[in-house]
């Protein structure tokens, strides 16, 4: 199908694009490589007047780093990061998520940013930006604000982005030497949207030990500490987290049952 | 509508665009480069694929607004191309099309294979195509071809 009709308006920076967000009264949306919106435009599931195109602004593909995290520009693509292009400080865990994200043909225009303002609770980075608990920062007119993963998304396809702000970067923390993470999902073909996803970072220097649940129909849920986490590695355990989730279906519980153990099992043989 | 500029297939084209007008129709429709061809319009078959700065991409859900000034090669685009010309030889050669409708995305995505992983072994480029649908071959001729011009000596990587 065809969009419903639209302006689009290539943007050269942020302030520009901050004062047609403004303009636009929530009919104006933005947009990275129009991967994830692409296809609900398409559908006609999103009709917005105005698409406020993010992609080509430096400032927003730009990468840096300092003591404690990497920032990562929203315009960065999953292709750039799939290709080491940016500091490898998780140990190998963002280009290994980034390579699992669609096709490569979507990873080189699909940008991070796009990916988590979109929301769908089935992205590699919704998860796993949950899993680092990492930041993200939005910026506006009035000035920027940092919100932490946990409190940015809502639901399905809802964050706390305001109609006049823009998620301009994400932070994410710098893994220490030992630290170890395992990240699995479950998709009938490489590329499609995951049914079941299960990540896990432990970080001893940072005193982290978490766990990730992700569904294609919920957002992530977080399994924060060592008992809670330990507690994954028994049948009984699992269960008690899936019934708290509200996976009740007999056939999604085996798929993250599976992806779970996978996962644990990868935390395991890590660096081996 | 709106004057757009690309660079397309080493020449400069301009025409005139809607918002919403996708780069697969732009090309399709403005520029009369039927090559590329629509599938799923909602990035999942892969029969839109084109180059966009050199990388493949869908063209289906980016919009021709979007690449004002870039460089797009499409499947008419590499009529030249020597790894290319190979790629269409092997394709002959072990049954890797039969209706054809996947073909140009295909060309692109086993392009890009060949040139990004000169390495790749029989999963791996399974794994890569994914993202491209054949309904007629069952991949098995498409996957032998790419192994073909992979194993081929000297390819131009």
């Amino acid at each position: 199908m065809k969009p419903a009709p639209f302006e689009f308006i290539g943007c050269r920076d942020t302030a520009q694009a901050l004062a047609l967000l403004a303009a636009g009264d929530g009919r104006a949306w933005p947009c990275g490589g129009t991967q994830s919106l692409g296809p609900m435009l398409n559908l006609r599931l999103a009709q917005p007047s105005q698409l406020i195109d993010l992609s080509r602004i430096e400032a927003l593909r730009e990468v840096s780093l300092n003591d404690d995290m990497l920032r990562i520009g929203a315009a960065v693509t999953h292709a750039r990061i799939e290709d080491g292009e940016l500091p490898d400080v998780t140990r190998g865990l963002l280009p290994a998520v980034a390579g699992g994200i669609a096709y490569r043909a979507v990873r080189n225009r699909g940008t991070i940013g796009g990916s988590l303002a979109h929301a769908d609770p089935a992205a590699d980075w919704v998860s796993t930006m949950r899993l680092l608990d990492a930041r993200l920062l939005l910026l506006a007119a009035a000035g920027e604000r940092r919100v932490g993963a946990a409190q940015f998304f809502v639901g399905p396809l809802g964050t706390v982005i305001r109609h006049d702000e823009l998620l301009a970067a994400v932070e994410v923390p710098r893994f220490s030497a030992g630290a170890r993470w395992a990240y699995r999902k479950l998709c009938r073909k490489p590329g499609e949207f995951a049914q079941a996803i299960a990540g896990c970072w432990v970080d001893p220097a940072r005193g982290v030990m978490r766990a990730v649940l992700g569904a294609p129909d919920r957002m992530p849920h977080v399994v924060d500490g060592q008992p809670a986490v330990d507690a994954l590695r028994h049948s009984r355990g699992v269960a008690r987290v899936l019934d708290e989730i509200g996976i009740t279906e007999a056939y999604a519980r085996e798929l993250h049952t599976a992806m779970l153990r996978r996962a644990l099992a990868d935390l395991d043989a890590f660096g081996t | 509508m709106t004057l757009i500029s690309l660079h397309v297939n080493g020449r400069d084209r301009r025409a005139e665009a809607e918002g919403r007008c996708s780069l697969a129709d732009h090309l399709r429709e403005q520029l009369g480069l039927t090559g590329t061809h629509l599938g799923c319009e909602h990035g999942v078959c892969g029969a839109c694929t084109v180059q966009i700065d050199g990388a493949p991409a869908r063209s289906c859900i980016t919009f021709a607004a979007a690449c004002e000034g870039r460089p797009i090669r499409t499947i008419e685009g590499f009529d030249d191309d020597p790894l290319m010309a190979r790629l269409r030889e092997a394709f002959s050669a072990e049954h890797a099309l039969q209706c054809g409708y996947c073909t140009p995305g295909m060309l692109i995505t086993a392009h890009d294979i060949v040139r990004r992983l000169p390495w790749a072994d029989e999963a791996r480029i399974r794994f890569e195509l994914a993202g491209n649908l054949c309904r007629c071959t069952g991949y098995r001729g498409i996957v032998r071809a790419i192994q073909r011009v992979l194993a081929e000596a000297g390819h131009a990587a």
